[in-house]
């Protein structure tokens, strides 16, 4: 949990704001906040997960450090959603891979690369790895079909199954009854601001990120990315329904909807991921929290990684190359998943649920 | 003095806020050499500006921003009934008139708007509201500064004005321990009042003055103003005027800005140190009566005086940034406010015996009111009387002076003999005495800065040009 002394700071910063209101156009969390006098320990969670770290009310704060007010929420609310993502992730004992959360990210995904390598080696043999292999079938001549299925199956169940339970901890801690999530409006409205990023417009002029300048780019760049994400996971559903009830077996031609949408959603995740980092790169270190960047930083990296080994496996799919690419890929892929409950990735449920109450609650107001 | 460097320029604006800005951006699209120096650190740019929220203009016609029509003549009687007409009425038709396009002009200049929400209170027919703030637009008024190529000195602190017959020559400017000279053809002085110098302020209030808080920044010393008036400009206003509110006792020197003030008083009692109530707290609505506040508590024994609420009222008014001190009875909050229990329970008691029954209601002129109390409360009074109760304690929080140089149409300088200064402008709260001697008109003071922000920048520029 955050400790009592950041939620004593979370509560000294928003008791300040509360009686300014001067950010109230930017996004939905100062007007979330005006709705209360006086803040618990829910109210705090559940703000600090509205934020999207736009900036833009650290830069318009005129209580902002150097004042001796030192006003900095963006600061104070990544750091209070990286402990959301750790307290609510399970069990406890993997919460040792968000203290450090890019070397927790390199190891896993290395790990799971040379593991694979060990396993096709082993099973197949180097003549496997280094062959060429054409037509339909030959990805599972280097990796067989259930061997590249059933694990991957049983980590992507258990990345969901641990953020859903942590995302009804939040629930309960932050907003209340389970019984109030069955509010379709709310959840309609939700789905559109999570869609739209609503709240990284800035009341419509954009964050402040990289630095003081407005910007919509950190919004495109996101979009880019999620929307990426989408038409790959839009890719891997539709070519998973081809194999298993049409029975036709990968690789696809280029014409086909799984490489058109995976090519396409690679394209995506490549360009928003490298925005995002070279964002981040450039961006003021003064309104950010070091844990939460090298979260963003390690999501971003294994996305960008993942994009860029799935979309040279696509070109070099009939070179001697394609088994290593295949391998190298499918460990980006484990990667992802194995980290996805336990980094960035977290941010999905948690900010779904901040936008959920939100739109309770302003359905009430 | 002796500087050791010069440097020249076209048109030089001493100050940061939003008239110096308004200046220096307008003097450069005339085509002049622009320099602006603002004695505050970048951090804390900006003057007052930086902690303002809205600024009044004319318009015919609801916008985005505005929910109506807010005419010439509705905005010069506003003006009238908040001065009782001690105003200059052509310099104030002008400054009303000129402010019709300070919407899309602020908009040019990256200024952005937001449209009325609940925080924007019952100023959102006359008033624009900043999205995020008076330091947001500061901050995008300087980005456009950067953008045209006017430099600007921060922590340059403009020292002295060498004037010969009514001629502006040049300033020396300080930086540190550097100091160097600034030659230019024309100065636009926007660089406030002296609501933050102390010594300046103890002329008029003697050693009170130690105990007033400084709302705003602690950069507003007055030494342009004192310069000009030294140099024979014309003074306007009350030298002693002071915008001053009641605000939180526990809020900093400078700088507290919005945050510390306190919309209780309506909904209580205020008693000197002495437990002793002074002035009828329920006179008026409150955004009509809270800048008296100010001049009665700075009136009272030791600048101090404590706000009394319970339950009952607590959640009537905008949470404040101090906690309130609270008790489980009068006596015991007596003694955590450090008052004479006995004192206050007196008072509280007779108060409460006042009070005739009536229909509270916050957002009318209601019937509660006392009876046989001297001073009466005539609106909201409710007996106090259920557990817990809350103090807050209360200080002058001086928002600006009054005290000014006067100006023409022009914005030039007006000296003694009623001539006209050649090429030395003024613009914002160092003139605004020409048209608010006394009262406030919310969002009012930027306007007289925008307006003859633009009209010092225009005229500077002009006369530097030729």
């Amino acid at each position: 949990m955050p400790s009592a002394e950041l939620l004593k700071e979370a509560e000294r910063q928003m008791t300040i704001c509360n009686a300014c209101r001067y950010c109230e156009g930017y996004c939905a969390v100062f007007p979330a906040m005006e709705r209360r006098r006086l803040f618990t320990k829910g109210d705090l969670l559940y703000l600090a997960n509205l934020c999207f770290d736009c900036r833009d009310c650290y830069y318009a704060c005129q209580y902002a450090p150097p004042h001796e007010f030192a006003v900095n929420v963006p600061k104070l609310f990544a750091e209070m959603r990286a402990d959301t993502y750790q307290d609510y992730s399970w069990p406890g004992i993997f919460s040792g891979l968000f203290k450090h959360n890019r070397r927790a990210a390199g190891l896993l995904t290395g790990a799971a690369i040379a593991i694979i390598l060990l396993l096709v080696l082993t099973f197949q043999g180097p003549a496997v790895l280094f062959g060429v292999h054409v037509g339909e079938g030959s990805f599972y001549r280097v990796v067989p079909y259930l061997a590249m299925t059933v694990p991957f199956l049983i980590i992507a169940l258990y990345g969901v199954a641990v953020l859903l339970l942590g995302s009804f901890r939040f629930w309960r801690d932050t907003c209340g009854g389970l019984a109030d999530i069955v509010d379709f409006g709310a959840l309609r409205r939700a789905t559109q601001d999570a869609f739209g990023l609503s709240y990284l417009k800035g009341g419509g002029v954009g964050c402040n990120y990289p630095d003081a300048a407005f910007s919509q780019a950190r919004r495109w760049f996101h979009h880019l990315v999620f929307y990426g994400f989408l038409l790959d996971f839009a890719s891997t559903t539709i070519a998973a329904f081809y194999d298993h009830v049409l029975g036709w077996v990968a690789p696809y031609p280029l014409l086909s909807w799984p490489v058109v949408l995976g090519t396409l959603g690679g394209v995506g995740l490549l360009t928003g991921t490298s925005g995002l980092l070279y964002q981040k790169w450039l961006s003021d270190r003064e309104p950010a929290q070091r844990r939460m960047l090298d979260m963003d930083v390690a999501f971003l990296m294994l996305l960008f990684l993942t994009s860029a080994t799935g979309m040279l496996l696509l070109a070099l799919r009939e070179s001697p190359a394609m088994g290593t690419l295949l391998v190298l890929h499918l460990g980006m892929v484990a990667g992802v998943f194995l980290t996805a409950p336990y980094g960035k990735f977290a941010h999905v449920v948690y900010r779904y649920a901040a936008l959920v109450r939100n739109s309770i609650e302003q359905a009430r107001t | 003095m002796t500087a050791e460097q010069t440097q020249t320029c076209d048109v030089l604006i001493v100050g940061g806020g939003n008239a110096a800005l308004c200046a220096a951006l307008t003097a450069r699209r005339s085509g002049a050499k622009v320099m602006v120096v603002e004695s505050a650190p970048q951090p804390f740019r900006g003057g007052n500006s930086r902690h303002t929220r809205d600024i009044r203009y004319m318009h015919a016609r609801a916008t985005e921003y505005v929910t109506g029509p807010y005419s010439e003549e509705e905005f010069w009687d506003d003006l009238v009934r908040v001065t009782g007409s001690e105003t200059n009425e052509r310099l104030a038709r002008l400054v009303i008139r000129e402010s019709a396009d300070l919407g899309e002009w602020t908009s040019a200049n990256g200024v952005r708007w937001q449209p009325p929400l609940r925080g924007t209170l019952h100023l959102t027919r006359t008033n624009l509201f900043m999205l995020g703030g008076g330091k947001a637009m500061v901050n995008a008024y300087y980005d456009t500064a950067r953008k045209l190529g006017i430099p600007v000195a921060y922590e340059t602190e403009a020292c002295e004005l060498k004037v010969r017959d009514g001629e502006f020559l040049s300033a020396i400017v300080r930086r540190g321990a550097e100091t160097r000279e600034i030659s230019a053809k024309s100065v636009v002085i926007a660089a406030g009042g002296f609501e933050a110098n102390v010594p300046w302020l103890k002329e008029y209030w003697g050693e009170a003055a130690e105990n007033f808080l400084i709302r705003g920044t602690q950069y507003n010393q007055g030494r342009m103003l004192k310069e000009l008036l030294e140099h024979g400009a014309k003074p306007v206003g009350d030298p002693r005027g002071c915008h001053a509110v009641a605000i939180d006792a526990r809020g900093p020197k400078f700088d507290g800005g919005i945050v510390t003030r306190l919309d209780c008083v309506p909904f209580g009692i205020v008693v000197d140190r002495s437990a002793k109530r002074f002035y009828d707290e329920g006179e008026d609505f409150w955004p009509k009566r809270y800048a008296i506040w100010g001049g009665l508590v700075a009136r009272q024994p030791d600048q101090i005086a404590y706000c009394v609420v319970d339950s009952k009222t607590i959640s009537h008014f905008m949470p404040s940034v101090y906690p309130a001190i609270e008790a489980r009875s009068v006596a015991e909050l007596a003694s955590r406010l450090g008052l004479e229990p006995a004192a206050l329970v007196a008072t509280v008691e007779q108060f409460n015996r006042s009070v005739r029954p009536g229909l509270f209601d916050p957002a009318n002129l209601d019937s509660c009111r006392t009876q046989g109390l001297d001073p009466p409360k005539s609106h909201w009074a409710l007996p106090i009387d259920t557990p817990p109760f809350y103090g807050y304690p209360l200080r002058p929080g001086i928002t600006f002076t009054y005290l000014g140089v006067t100006v023409n149409e022009r914005g030039q300088v007006v000296m003694q003999d009623d001539r006209p200064a050649k090429n030395i402008f003024a613009a914002g709260e160092v003139m605004a005495g020409n048209i608010l001697r006394r009262g406030y008109l919310a969002g009012f003071g930027l306007t007289i800065g925008f307006v003859f922000g633009r009209i010092a920048g225009r005229e500077a520029a002009r006369h530097a040009l030729g």
